[in-house]
């Protein structure tokens, strides 16, 4: 490859804000001068939404239908066809991030489902026998803080095997008295999910305990949704027999792209929930389900 | 040249030699310290030279008795001279240099807030390898993703098959799972190095995401306790690789930063760091977030825990305590305490201001302490098959650590708190041990009865008590308990300690408190407790598996016994020794009782005790000795031995001594320096015995000298080096003299002569050979000053000794290309001269020389003046051999050379002798290759001595000597 384009985005982290100015710089190197058509930067961001297996037989009319949702589009010219002298070539630009009409710049998130995604894409046009160059680039959109106050919500439970649900046989259940308290399940998604859980006995040994963020997309309209839940991450936080009357601390850090400020809007909505997961050693499974409010400040 | 060779008539010279010393002694000149010194400065201003008055008493000695002045030498460089002052002047120059580095250093060390007197982990670690070993099979399990689908079984059943990046972190290499099963423990510890090289590897490649799974993966191997008992070990290897790790990555974020701007300074701030060393630092933060098992995450967070300088200044001090509490997640004790002792390590040494952080560590520890005798433990240990004493002692160098981290520089209430708290714990011995090893001595000694007190009120089944002991042993041995107690606690201690089944646990425990009753104690509770150590250690053989420790008793005994009559009365000492049976061992120890004795003995020593004792000991070291030997080893035992041969003195009664020298002799025949010594000895108790009678022998006296002499000649022909022995015998023979034994000296200088053949070409000193020549010449020239005072035999010829050494002399193969044989003969020309005068020079108080004995006789002249005769004829005929070119300098030399002697020694009134010095004079010119300057100065000197009533001739003989200018 004798000529290379790469985008130079100018903030480390790559993360803007609407309202805030997008900069940066294309480079271009090459070894000789080069003809070429036009160079263009185009900057787009999109909602893209997919339908998962199981829901396809029944909305697959529908589903062919899901377009991406455009968020924004922008497109410029950067260069005029000409040609360019020997070496590294900067050329500098700028573009303001203002959401056109009514739609909402959503914050950057990569799903399954749903994907927000906003890219910046540099096109070489160059003549006949040479390929067009092209060079994507990711950036990162985070949502302007939330208006409304946040209230901690802080939630106490408690788990014996008389408050489990979906219970087969509630006979052979070992003994177990676990507590626990989530300190909020509002929570500032720069912010990690904190608690404690207490062991506060078991008759069968603890195996291990997990903290399972999960993200539940609705995508859908009028006629219809799917709602599917799929895990994030898993987090574990014991391992064996933990010490009986030991608060042991719940943390965890929401991890960057794949989560982002609950969002319901009429197309999609993305929800987050945590499971609180206790292996026994006799494989029993014992989970408390948490639905949870990300929202940036 | 032909006409000189007829043969020359010798005439010596009249010498008398009071008038010449006298006439030297008005010639001495007081030595000048003089102001003059070539290196000084010349801007010396003061003048601290005192002239030395003349010293008209003493000849040239007199120069030495100017000690009332500083040593010249040093008093005129004082430091001043140019190359002390370039040193001084260089050193600032260094020390600029090393300005940065050490303030360096300095800062460093205020940041790390620990001295040198906190024991660093290095130290430990290598410790925590070597005792926590196993011979059970090892395994390593890297990669464990497939287990992921039934670890997150429950929801993620809703929807599969989408691996999100962050998961994949959990794979080493995608799809392999490796197992390696059936290690021994050195296999599993070279793939752990192999997992450190490849970490670097991975990381010098620029492969992040590796370097992070291998980490990852080796921190997993930390959740695994099987093979329970070598656990710490695994924990040491595996931490180092995470030190490693740690390391990597803050000094990769630290260059982000360095491309910016310059270095930044230990101690920066946040904003200093770039944005992009922020981004990847956070990145890296996230990473670890989101590991899925608890350990790994814990391991390798605590791992990069420095790395939080970059992102805030509070950063380290908000992790530490939700690291901590994250532990507590861990159910295992073991598994747990050793995370605390990673947490507490990197923790002191990346914040060690911060130690609320240790002491919440230590305090979770109790709270879970009861975990230990939980049944998922029991269980675990009954599978392994270990037992509780063992296992709990896994459990030490983390706690020890973690005490250590909390006890350093902490005031002394928080240590009574730690106590405190450790007490209300049941069966509390594993912690009571930990705080011992881990506090002050001083702290413990204080408390010793309290120890003791708690130690016994300890659960037998649970931790070795024997270990408690030895903690108590080693803090007493540092630190003074009160005054009162000590005794008590000496007997308290060892009333459990001489309990002790095991021999192994026994010594290792005894080892420990022999200090500590050496250090307060007399002879009698030492022996009481060597005679304890004795008792358990024979039966069975068991001090054989026991050595270094016996030996460490060894050492504090006499390392606090100055006094050997003191040590030596311990009846249980000598018993002791018994006990080293392997004899590489026994020697060890006796080179250090030797040492020792040589070292803190003052005064010389007939205590029979003592001499019984050590003459054992010596024996022993002695005995050691054979054929493979190293050279160096002989030396040392030998050094040793004489070392203890000098320290001997029955005072005045000799005979004692002479015999304690026969029985030493029989003893250490095989060492060659300790029979020189003793020879010496044996001499110098000659010379005394001839003081203390002041040069008159009794008879008594006499028999006894001769004695000793008889020792010598017996003792010196069983050594090898031939040096030695000539100058032994030419040493002993004046001894002998010296003792009127004229036989027997007499008989020493035959040997001597007789010894001279046998003299090798070379001999080899310090490992080179060297040509021997030198050294015969020195040693001749010293017989040959010794014979002029050594009377003839009434029944040999005259001057048979010299006559026969002469011809020793003319059959001994001298190298060719130098003139040692002919230095020799001008040099018995001298010796002849020196004969011929009415009184000889020096003389042997009660010796009636030849000189007295021939009284000038006219017939011993006339044997001297032949045997002068030939000296000459030989001389002159290598003279004439040294005709060629090559030797024409060296033909010069030896005729000024024997020019020289003509003038001192020779009566130049006669004519033929006369005529004989201006040849050689004409001859050492010849070549032109005479040395000038020496020519004007014998010239000088023939003037000046004409000058005298007696040398009138001499002015003659200087109009006869020409100078050839040189061209």
């Amino acid at each position: 490859m004798g000529t290379s384009l790469d985008i130079k985005i100018k903030r480390a982290n790559k993360v803007y804000h609407e309202g805030e100015i997008l900069s940066g710089v294309v480079v271009v190197m090459s070894k000789d001068a080069i003809h070429h058509n036009g160079i263009s930067l185009t900057m787009e961001g999109a909602v893209n939404l997919q339908l998962s297996a199981k829901s396809v037989g029944m909305f697959e009319a529908f589903y062919n239908s899901v377009k991406p949702i455009q968020i924004i589009s922008n497109m410029v010219e950067m260069v005029k066809p000409g040609k360019l002298p020997t070496g590294k070539i900067e050329i500098p630009f700028e573009f303001p991030l203002l959401s056109k009409g009514n739609k909402v710049l959503y914050e950057t998130y990569h799903g399954v489902f749903v994907n927000i995604q906003y890219t910046l894409r540099c096109d070489m046009r160059r003549p006949l026998l040479a390929k067009d160059l092209t060079k994507t680039c990711e950036f990162i959109v985070h949502s302007l803080p939330q208006k409304e106050k946040l209230t901690p919500s802080p939630v106490d439970f408690t788990v014996t095997p008389e408050t489990l649900q979906n219970v087969k046989e509630r006979a052979t259940l070992p003994k177990f008295l676990i507590r626990g308290h989530l300190n909020s399940t509002s929570c500032i998604i720069t912010q990690p999910l904190t608690g404690e859980l207490l062991v506060e006995s078991a008759d069968v040994a603890v195996k291990s305990i997990e903290l399972q963020l999960v993200r539940v997309e609705t995508c859908g309209c009028a006629e219809g949704y799917a709602r599917d839940a799929t895990e994030i991450q898993n987090i574990q936080i014991a391992e064996g027999d933990v010490c009986r009357g030991l608060p042991i601390p719940i943390y965890m850090v929401f991890p960057r792209l794949f989560t982002c400020p609950t969002l319901q809007t009429t197309n999609f909505k993305i929800e987050f929930e945590v499971n609180v997961v206790v292996m026994l050693q006799d494989d029993h499974l014992i989970t408390e389900n948490f639905p949870l409010k990300l929202s940036r400040v | 040249m032909t006409q000189k060779m007829a043969s020359v008539q010798w005439h010596s010279r009249y010498r008398n030699y009071a008038a010449e010393l006298q006439c030297c002694r008005l010639e001495a000149i007081g030595l000048e310290t003089g102001e003059y010194h070539p290196l000084k400065p010349i801007t010396v201003t003061e003048s601290k030279t005192k002239k030395v008055g003349r010293k008209g008493s003493t000849s040239s000695t007199s120069s030495s008795s100017s000690s009332s002045v500083l040593d010249p030498l040093s008093s005129v460089l004082d430091g001043t001279d140019p190359l002390s002052m370039f040193a001084a002047t260089a050193e600032p120059l260094t020390t600029v240099a090393n300005m940065d580095n050490g303030r360096k250093k300095r800062e460093r060390e205020e940041i790390s807030a620990v001295g040198s007197d906190f024991e660093p982990w290095p130290s430990k670690r290598s410790a925590i390898l070597a005792r926590y070993t196993t011979t059970e099979k090892l395994s390593i399990n890297l990669f464990m993703g497939s287990e992921k689908g039934k670890a997150t079984s429950p929801v993620s059943a809703v929807s599969e098959k989408v691996r999100t990046r962050l998961e994949e972190l959990d794979d080493l290499e995608e799809g392999s799972q490796k197992e390696l099963l059936n290690l021994t423990q050195q296999d599993y510890i070279n793939r752990i190095e192999e997992l450190n090289q490849s970490l670097k590897d991975a990381w010098a490649s620029d492969q992040k995401v590796k370097a992070l799974k291998i980490v990852i993966q080796c921190s997993k191997l930390l959740s695994d306790t099987t093979v329970i008992q070598f656990y710490p070990s695994k924990f040491v290897l595996i931490t180092d690789i995470l030190d490693t790790f740690g390391k990597l990555v803050y000094e990769r974020i630290l260059t982000m930063c360095v491309d910016n701007r310059g270095s930044l300074p230990d101690n920066f701030n946040p904003d200093d760091a770039s944005d992009t060393a922020k981004e990847t630092c956070l990145n890296w933060f996230f990473k670890i977030a989101s590991i899925r098992e608890l350990i790994p995450r814990f391991y390798v967070e605590a791992a990069i825990l420095k790395c939080n300088k970059f992102l805030s200044k509070t950063g380290i001090s908000e992790c530490l305590p939700r690291l901590t509490s994250m532990i507590r997640g861990i159910g295992d004790p073991l598994v747990a305490v050793y995370a605390r002792t990673y947490l507490c390590r990197v923790g002191i040494e990346v914040a060690p201001h911060l130690k609320e952080n240790l002491n919440k560590n230590f305090f979770d520890f109790l709270l879970t302490f009861k975990q230990i005798h939980g049944d998922m433990v029991q269980n675990q240990l009954v599978a392994q098959k270990v037992e509780i004493p063992l296992y709990l002692t896994l459990y030490s160098p983390a706690i020890d650590w973690i005490l250590q981290c909390i006890a350093y520089r902490a005031p002394e209430v928080l240590l009574t708190e730690m106590m405190e708290r450790c007490r209300k714990l049941g069966n509390n011995a594993l912690l009571l041990n930990s705080v011992m090893s881990a506090f002050r001595a001083e702290f413990i000694a204080a408390r010793s009865m309290e120890f003791i007190g708690m130690i016994k009120e300890c659960d037998e089944s649970g931790f070795p008590k024997h270990l408690l002991f030895r903690s108590l042993g080693i803090n007493l041995a540092l630190a003074d308990p009160p005054e009162n107690d000590r005794l008590q606690i000496l007997n308290e201690a060892w009333k459990v300690i001489t309990k002790l089944k095991s021999p192994q646990d026994y010594i290792n425990c005894a080892e420990k408190w022999v200090e500590y009753t050496c250090r307060h104690f007399t002879k009698r509770e030492v022996n009481t407790v060597l005679a304890d150590v004795i008792k358990h250690m024979t039966p069975d053989r068991a001090f054989e598996e026991a050595y270094p420790q016996l030996q460490s008793i060894i050492g504090k005994v006499i390392d606090h016994f100055h006094d050997f009559s003191v040590l030596f009365s311990v009846e249980k000492f000598l018993p002791f020794l018994d006990m080293f049976q392997k004899e590489s061992v026994r020697v060890e120890v006796c080179k250090c009782i030797l040492e020792a004795f040589i070292k803190h003995q003052q005064e010389l020593t007939k205590d029979p005790v003592i001499l019984n004792a050590l003459l054992h000991v010596c024996k022993t070291m002695h005995d050691s000795v054979n054929a493979l030997t190293l050279e160096d080893e002989k030396r040392m035992l030998a050094g040793l031995i004489n070392g203890f041969i000098r320290m001997v003195s029955f005072g005045r009664d000799f005979e004692q001594q002479l015999s304690f020298y026969v029985e030493a002799r029989s003893m250490f025949c095989n060492l060659e320096p300790v029979l020189v010594q003793l020879i010496h000895s044996v001499n110098q108790l000659a010379m005394e015995t001839r003081k203390v009678m002041k040069g008159n022998h009794s008879r008594k006296t006499a028999a006894f000298v001769r004695a000793c002499v008889a020792f010598c000649f017996i003792t010196i022909p069983s050594l090898t080096s031939i040096f030695s022995r000539l100058n032994l015998y030419l040493h002993s023979g004046q001894v002998a003299l010296a003792n009127q034994c004229l036989s027997q000296a007499d008989a020493f200088f035959k040997a001597a002569v007789s010894l001279v053949p046998e003299v090798p070409k070379t001999i080899s000193v310090d490992g080179k050979m060297r040509s021997s020549e030198t050294f015969l010449l020195e040693f001749l020239s010293n017989l040959f000053s010794t014979l002029l005072i050594v009377p003839d035999h009434p029944e040999q010829g005259v001057l048979f000794l010299v006559r026969g050494l002469l011809n020793v002399i003319e059959d001994y193969t001298w190298e060719d290309n130098n003139d040692d044989k002919i230095r020799i003969y001008t040099s018995v020309l001298h010796l002849l001269s020196a004969m011929s005068q009415e009184t000889f020079l020096y003389h042997v108080a009660k010796v009636d020389s030849n000189d007295s004995l021939y009284g000038g006789d006219s017939k011993f002249l006339t044997e001297i003046n032949k045997l002068c005769e030939t000296l000459i004829g030989q001389i002159l005929d290598h003279l004439k051999t040294l005709g060629k070119d090559e030797t024409l300098k060296r033909q010069s030399q030896l005729a000024l050379s024997l020019f020289h002697s003509t003038l001192a020694h020779g009566d130049l009134r006669n004519n033929k002798l006369n005529q004989l010095a201006v040849n050689l004079w004409n001859l050492a010119q010849k070549h032109g290759f005479a040395d000038t300057k020496t020519l004007v100065k014998t010239l000088e000197y023939i003037k000046k001595q004409s000058s005298q009533s007696e040398m009138q001739h001499f002015s003659e003989l200087a109009q006869r000597l020409p100078l050839q200018s040189r061209t």
